[in-house]
């Protein structure tokens, strides 16, 4: 079965064709960086506003590098949520009606389980069960995942999710959107040795996190310090440490908990080289394996979520006349196929 | 001619199938319902008429100005069928339908249209009966109540959400439709579908990937 995959929940507009005998044939994106950069975060009108302008130049790219004619196709996958609502909605007008008008299956597709289930399109993926760190700009989640649909959430973040707390860390520090890669670029040059930065939540047992708290401690020590070069960096190195260490110690907790050994990370957090290397040398320690998505299947794109919608497909694809979309929706609530 | 026609500007949902002159509907009066009930509409109307999309000429869409995702979801589904079905858009303003149908059931022939567009201000424009189809008197626009200019030299009439919402204050400051005012009325799928026919014929229509919505409300984001 081949099924083609609709990302459209944030600013990002994103295509994909996944192939039961092929695996991944085509997959395409645009990002809206530029768009939101003057506004120093995502305008959420102007990102529906653009999707509707880049969503069918996007899937003809797909369609015809994979070399699919309607007739190839067995259902189309959008994502339905969490998100933006009005940016979800027009991937989701566009592909259903589309599925309607080719007569196949449509199926809205959770946005984190597209995250979750992208180290699969790799060429050795993770096997179940195994322990899933979420983190990106709107999640921070660790998730138990006992196969697909079969999620359990250990922890979230209780205020701002890790990418946010990066982003916002940046903004502060006059790093131009978005500024979590440019402020991990910057922590390199940093003195670990200078400022420590607390690790919330990580002295009383559970499992989630907080990091609001962070980046009011970056803003402190940004404003009792001389505002040089090196001041930046430093708390770049600092605030990054923390966070990465958070983390690391939430991961490893949840190892012990869940007796879960393999860890998969993904979100655009997950990008991040330090944290990698971190959870790397964790894993190595505890006896399990590390799985991330590539660098392009961290952020968002439409290849995780034809991966997602194929996988439910198999099991409960329906041609449907009625669509629609949630800004909060818990990957617990998902069935399992 | 084979003309499928969609409007979801407003609270009211509709959805039309041209054939020849013959002309089948499906309407709803549904808030915030749109996504759980425009496939249905279409996919009824085609099988009721032994249809399938591959047979129609065109595909038809109210683009506005009007709620923005009511807007999205029209020039959504319009896209996906467009392009599925490989067929030409159509792409008609939501003002010049809320216009034919005053003239459908009012047979007035002079307008001027405003719609409530919210933050105090109307989506209007002045349209007048030629030839049986509205057609626009100076552009469509966006601004206060106040702002409206009547562009005719006869007896006209107010049409729209904008005469009910903001009537006190365009009474008092504009003018007075002697035919009146009909502000009851929404832009339905019906009137995109016969004013679209005439467009077609004229070959006013685009490609699948080029169909957009007609905000008129440019200014997003507050000045900083």
């Amino acid at each position: 079965m081949r099924v083609l995959g609709i990302e459209t929940s944030c600013d990002e507009t994103g295509l994909g064709i996944y192939d039961t005998a092929h695996g991944l044939m085509a997959h395409a994106l645009f990002s809206q960086v530029e768009i939101h950069q003057p506004y120093g975060g995502v305008v959420p009108e102007l990102a529906s506003r653009d999707h509707v302008r880049r969503i069918l130049p996007l899937i003809k790219k797909v369609m015809a590098e994979s070399g699919s004619s309607c007739d190839d196709l067995g259902g189309i996958a959008y994502t339905a949520g969490p998100g933006l609502v009005g940016a979800l909605l027009v991937g989701a007008a566009v592909g259903s009606s589309l599925a309607m008008t080719w007569d196949v299956p449509a199926l809205g597709v959770h946005h984190m389980e597209g995250h979750l289930l992208a180290p699969m399109l790799e060429a050795s993926p993770p096997r179940f069960p195994f322990l899933a760190l979420l983190v990106s700009g709107g999640h921070t989640l660790l998730v138990a995942v006992q196969g697909v649909g079969r999620y359990q959430i250990l922890g979230e973040s209780i205020d701002d999710a890790a990418g946010e707390a990066f982003d916002k860390t940046a903004k502060m520090l006059g790093l131009t959107y978005p500024g979590g890669p440019a402020l991990a670029k910057l922590a390199e040059q940093g003195d670990a040795q200078r400022f420590h930065f607390p690790r919330p939540m990580t002295t009383r047992p559970g499992l989630d996190f907080s990091f609001s708290g962070l980046k009011t401690f970056a803003r402190t020590t940004w404003a009792e310090h001389a505002p040089d070069e090196q001041s930046k960096a430093d708390i770049a190195r600092a605030f990054e440490d923390a966070v990465i260490d958070t983390l690391a110690i939430k991961c490893k907790r949840a190892m012990k908990q869940s007796g879960l050994k393999d860890l998969v990370i993904a979100g655009g957090v997950s990008a991040n080289r330090a944290l990698r290397g971190r959870l790397q040398s964790l894993v190595d320690k505890e006896g399990g394996r590390l799985f991330c998505p590539r660098a392009e299947f961290c952020t968002d794109n439409g290849a995780m979520i034809a991966y997602a919608g194929w996988c439910r497909m198999l099991h409960e694809g329906k041609k449907q006349t009625a669509f629609a979309v949630q800004a909060r929706w818990s990957i617990e609530s998902l069935q399992p196929v | 001619m084979k003309i499928l026609a969609i409007e979801t500007s407003t609270e009211a949902c509709s959805a039309a199938l041209f054939i020849g002159d013959e002309c089948h509907t499906r309407f709803e009066l549904a808030p915030r319902q749109h996504t759980s009930i425009i496939l249905s509409q279409i996919k009824l109307l085609l099988a009721d008429a032994g249809l399938n999309f591959k047979q129609l000429d065109a595909v038809a869409f109210g683009c506005g100005p009007g709620a923005f995702t009511g807007l999205r979801i029209a020039t959504g589904v319009t896209q996906g069928i467009a392009y599925g079905a490989d067929l030409p858009v159509i792409p008609v303003s939501s003002l010049a339908a809320l216009a034919q149908g005053a003239f459908r059931c009012h047979q007035v022939e002079s307008m001027l249209v405003a719609q409530d567009a919210r933050m105090s201000e109307v989506y209007w424009a002045c349209y007048q009966i030629k030839d049986k189809k509205a057609s626009l008197i100076g552009e469509e626009s966006l601004g206060k109540p106040t702002a409206i200019q009547p562009y005719f030299d006869c007896a006209w009439a107010g049409v729209g959400s904008g005469w009910c919402e903001y009537q006190a204050v365009m009474l008092a400051q504009v003018a007075t439709p002697e035919q009146g005012c009909f502000t009851e009325l929404y832009p339905v799928a019906q009137d995109i579908a016969y004013l679209a026919k005439s467009y077609y014929l004229r070959g006013e229509v685009c490609l699948a990937e080029a169909a957009a919505p007609t905000y008129l409300r440019n200014q997003i984001v507050q000045n900083r």
